[in-house]
């Protein structure tokens, strides 16, 4: 590595994380000795049953829910789509209309765009330029059509932490569900659906250090939804199809380890996390924070620097060791900037400039060093080679 | 600096991070800007023409790899060239010369073309040439 560096430095957990080896020792036996349809009823079955019960339990404990209010998916995008497809069709005589924001997932926005062909309706709240939703504006939107409102716990791209309870609260005012999809909140910030009144929840077990292919719907008791994968009468008939054990045990126990002292584990990864958006903002100059500064998620980096693209950065920090992320659309086949970075009205060409760091619990305050000593350079570089760097 | 696997070519990759004739020449005979801030990308070309030779053409660029592995390709291309020759560059050629581009990334080489010709017809406006007729 450059530098003398022994060890690559990872810095987009947003993206994906590492499946801890705790998680994966309790995930092999299911590969090869416990690999038991649970559907099936002799003892080797049983087993395999056995252990991915024990799996709901931990993630229904982990969110305070109850066991059977837990329904695992395919990973947060299916979550997204069943809570947001399924409560439109089981609504259909009552409403047509769904609330969300501007700044969801493209698992929600798409699901809801995709509604919209069949005739729904959506309205996508504005977010403030920290990429907060105002509950007023959930208010204000919601009609005597309305079947749905569903808001992000927390942004994956600019860590903005939503007022979920003021939401929720302002929902159920008018009799209406709320889902919220907490794939990102997971283990970084505390969630108990009853407290936070939440009725549809999903997550993910990737971005928590559990596998990869696994997340769940949490659906509050009675809250009508239709069904979203028809076949076996698996998870008590709801969402068909052979249980991914060795996955649900994955994030059975990826949960329970991620959401043990969040505070305790968050306070390290802010030091970090303010260590680098001081150091970046201090040391280069036309630069800006991205997001909320306190509402934020404890391991995100947002930042804008003017004159560059996203791109031409990760590369070059690619090549430093360093990975990391952007809004910029050079990204995807699209020009698009990103739609979050956008919506809190930063200009096109500053969204282009955008970087996000996402820290994990394996950083160190020496790979934040390195990153903040090799970061001015690779700006300073492409700063140099731009057309709209003035003087 | 470590070798990095990516989408790019290895020839798109040196251009990148080892870009040929980027900056500005002063008192630029042709100057050409293309591309907009809001798509991510932006192309200047500045050119000295003497006796309707190019003989230095230099370029800044905001934009991405390929933009950026674009624009360093296309001045290589064109220096030495008639105003004729390298009229006739095209994005075809630059993309060859970089040993390929992404589908999502061939608009770049599209801009670096459009960049050479804006810098061409921005010299001959100033010194009452006609259009080019290739175009």
């Amino acid at each position: 590595m450059a530098d003398g560096r022994s060890r690559p430095v990872y810095m987009d957990h947003a993206a994906t994380t590492p499946t801890r080896p705790e998680v994966v020792e309790e995930m092999l036996p299911c590969f090869t000795e416990r690999f038991g349809n649970p559907s099936s009823i002799y003892a080797l079955a049983r087993e395999a049953q056995v252990t991915m019960e024990r799996a709901r339990g931990r993630v229904a404990e982990a969110i305070g829910a109850r066991p059977e209010n837990i329904f695992f998916t395919s990973g947060g995008t299916e979550a997204d789509n069943w809570a947001i497809k399924g409560v439109a069709a089981a609504n259909r005589k009552k409403g047509d209309h769904i609330v969300t924001s501007s700044i969801e997932h493209h698992a929600v926005l798409h699901a809801c765009q995709a509604l919209e062909k069949q005739g729904y309706r959506v309205t996508y709240l504005p977010v403030d330029e920290f990429g907060l939703i105002d509950p007023a504006a959930v208010e204000e939107a919601i009609t005597d059509k309305t079947i749905l409102v569903s808001v992000m716990a927390a942004n994956n791209e600019i860590g903005t932490i939503q007022p979920v309870a003021a939401i929720a609260k302002v929902a159920h005012d008018h009799g209406v569900p709320f889902h919220t999809d907490a794939v990102q909140a997971i283990g970084a910030v505390p969630i108990d659906v009853d407290a936070m009144g939440i009725d549809l929840l999903s997550l993910s077990a990737h971005k928590f250090y559990g596998p990869k292919g696994t997340g769940a719907l949490y659906i509050r008791k009675k809250t009508p939804i239709g069904t979203f994968m028809d076949g076996g009468a698996q998870e008590r008939g709801r969402r068909a199809g052979t249980e991914n054990v060795p996955g649900i045990v994955g994030l059975g126990k990826a949960i329970e380890l991620a959401t043990a002292d969040i505070e305790g584990r968050n306070r390290r990864i802010v030091a970090m996390r303010d260590r680098l958006i001081r150091g970046i903002l201090e040391t280069i100059p036309d630069t800006r924070l991205n997001g909320h500064p306190v509402e934020r998620l404890a391991n995100n980096v947002n930042v804008a620097f003017r004159y560059v693209e996203g791109e031409s950065i990760l590369l070059m920090l690619d090549a430093l060791g360093i990975a990391a992320s952007t809004g910029s659309a050079c990204t995807s086949a699209s020009l698009e900037p990103s739609h979050v970075l956008t919506a809190c009205g930063l200009p096109h060409e500053e969204a282009h400039g955008s970087l996000r760091l996402t820290l994990g619990h394996r950083n160190t305050d020496d790979d934040v060093d390195y990153v903040l000593s090799v970061l001015p350079r690779v700006i300073e570089r492409l700063r140099k080679m731009s057309p709209l760097t003035p003087g | 600096m470590t070798r990095v696997i990516t989408m790019y070519s290895e020839r798109v990759m040196d251009h990148f991070t080892n870009p040929r004739n980027m900056g500005e020449i002063p008192d630029a005979d042709g100057i050409g800007e293309v591309g907009n801030p809001a798509c991510g990308d932006i192309m200047r070309i500045t050119l000295r023409i003497e006796e309707n030779r190019i003989v230095d053409a230099k370029f800044k660029t905001f934009g991405c790899a390929a933009a950026i592995a674009s624009s360093s390709m296309v001045t290589e291309l064109i220096r030495g060239k008639t105003l004729e020759e390298a009229w006739g560059v095209t994005n075809k050629a630059v993309a060859e010369a970089l040993e390929g581009l992404p589908p999502q990334k061939l608009h770049c080489s599209v801009l670096a073309e459009e960049g050479i010709h804006k810098a061409i017809e921005d010299y001959r406006s100033r010194h009452g040439a006609p259009k080019a007729n290739g175009e």
